[in-house]
This record gives C-alpha cells, sequence and structure tokens, in this order.
C-alpha cells in the first residue's frame, strides 16, 4: 500500500534522523544558516566523517540538502514544502513501481500466446 | 530487474521512473492503448482501476474510477496531448467530481512516457510533472483508504513543526 510506505518511509526516516542529539543539533544550525560540512564539524569532538554521517541520514529523511561548492559541501536546512514535496515524491514513487511490477506481470503472462 | 532506476527532484515536482521489459515497444504500448490492459496495472493493488473511457488519440478523453476495499470509489481523467505509437506519449491526469468530470480549481499533473528498443527489449521512461504539493496530495489519496489519507496528514504535521 502506497501510503503505508510513506508512513513507514518517510515518517520513519524522519523520527530516526531527530532521534540523536547530535543530529537535532547540526540540523538547527543548518536551519540557521547555510554552512560547510567542515564549519559544522568545528562543533563536535568527532572526526569529519562522523559528522558527515550524520549528515546523510539527515539527508535521507529530507531534512537538510546537501550541495557541493567548490571543495565545500553545503549544507542547508530543507523547507517544510520542499520536505513535504519530497515525501510526496517517495509515495509517487512507490506507486510507479507498484505499476511497472504489474506492467512486467502483464506482460509476462502473454509471453508465448503471441510473438 | 523491471526498474532501473527513478529520480525524484524535489525542486522541479518531478519524478523520472526508467524501466526495461523484456518484449517489444508495441507490446508495452498495449498495456497503455488497450482499456482492459491498462485497468490491470494503474491502479494500486488494493484500488483497482476501471476506465469507462479511453480515447488513445490527440485530445482524446479517458474517464476513469478506481475501487478500494470497502467498496469506496475514487474518480480521475486522462486527456492525450501528444501521441506517437510506439515511441512517445504525453497525457494529462487529473482528478474529477462525482459526475465524472474533471474536477474545476486542481491542475492535472502530466505524464511523459518514452519507448525505446533496447537490449532486445524496450525501455521505458515515465517522467510526472507534478504542479504544487496540494495537487500532488490530492491526487495520491485517490489511490488510498480514508485512514491512509489521514496517516498522510500526520505527516504533515511530522514535516511542519521545524525545531530552532
Amino acid at each position: 500500500m502506497v501510503a503505508d510506505r510513506l508512513a513507514d518511509g518517510a515518517a520513519d526516516r524522519i523520527f530516526q534522523a531527530l532521534g540523536a542529539a547530535t543530529r537535532r543539533d547540526i540540523l538547527v544550525r543548518a536551519i540557521r544558516q547555510e554552512q560547510s560540512v567542515s564549519a559544522l564539524a568545528r562543533h563536535y569532538e568527532m572526526s569529519f566523517a562522523a559528522v558527515q554521517k550524520h549528515v546523510a541520514v539527515l539527508e535521507r529523511a529530507a531534512l537538510v540538502t546537501k550541495e557541493r561548492r567548490g571543495r565545500e559541501q553545503i549544507v542547508r536546512g530543507n523547507a517544510p514544502t520542499l520536505r513535504k514535496a519530497a515525501a510526496l515524491l517517495d509515495a509517487y514513487e512507490q506507486l510507479w513501481i507498484e505499476r511497472t511490477t504489474q506492467i512486467a506481470e502483464i506482460l509476462a503472462g502473454e509471453e508465448g500466446s503471441t510473438t | 530487474m523491471t526498474v532501473i532506476s527513478t529520480t525524484k527532484d524535489p525542486d522541479a515536482l518531478t519524478l523520472t521512473l526508467v524501466a526495461q521489459f523484456d518484449t517489444s515497444p508495441d507490446r508495452v504500448w498495449e498495456v497503455w492503448e488497450d482499456p482492459r490492459k491498462l485497468e490491470r496495472w494503474w491502479g494500486p493493488p488494493t484500488f483497482p482501476a476501471t476506465f469507462t473511457r479511453h480515447e488513445f488519440i490527440v485530445g482524446g478523453q479517458s474517464r476513469y474510477f478506481m475501487t478500494g476495499p470497502a467498496g469506496e470509489t475514487s474518480r480521475g481523467w486522462w486527456r492525450i496531448d501528444a501521441i506517437d505509437k510506439p515511441r512517445r506519449l504525453t497525457f494529462a491526469n487529473g482528478l474529477a467530481g462525482d459526475d465524472g468530470e474533471p474536477m474545476s480549481g486542481i491542475e492535472p499533473m502530466t505524464g511523459h512516457v518514452t519507448f525505446e528498443r533496447a537490449d532486445g527489449g524496450t525501455t521505458m521512461t515515465a517522467v510526472t510533472q507534478f504542479t504544487d504539493v496540494e495537487q500532488m496530495q490530492k491526487m495520491l489519496a485517490m489511490g488510498m483508504e480514508e485512514g491512509m489519507t489521514l496517516a498522510i496528514g500526520q505527516i504533515d504535521t511530522v514535516l511542519s513543526p521545524v525545531p530552532v
């Protein structure tokens, strides 16, 4: 079911992303002002790679976007509309995957009956 | 693997799906052109579609309804804007009212589909262009039980407040 997957997928990713204090802190900083991963990393006593992983989790939940500018990766808090659009696109993606699967089944069922 | 890739662009509001089928473009085209085949895949498995009208020509109109598990129905329409058999298809897809005719005040979404011969089969690329988030939400609610629509509404609540 499309909506089940939206609920399971998008909402779970958001709750999971907000489940760690560091990620909530990163999100708040990125919403207040867009900044590079390295600028964010300076605030925490952890490796750049660890901060980058936290940013990736926020990105998968569509809470932030990441954009490469020169040698920097700029992290920006995602506007609510954009996040909503991302969640809805997830649901439509599932719908189209279901449609494609059903098309493949129809075509497979026809195999042999005609060329 | 039937689905090769999906690309979502939340800025442009587009969804692109690329799929590969082991048959000719003509055969893939038929699942779009033949309403009896189309209704076997257009609706989600729990919300099968029934096409009562399907004119597969430029300017042609389609009317359909989808039936949910509890017998509830929701109605929609297509309008074919461009057609080049078996290569390319552009159509508008919108919500219909209880009379089955296009509802005013909500823009249709647009589907661009291409079919190309590749690797002894057919590559189908379907691009869906949405107008705005409200439309995306209303159109999606078509293929869902009421409880699911409510669940989607709750996601709004989750998504809206921003902790600053």
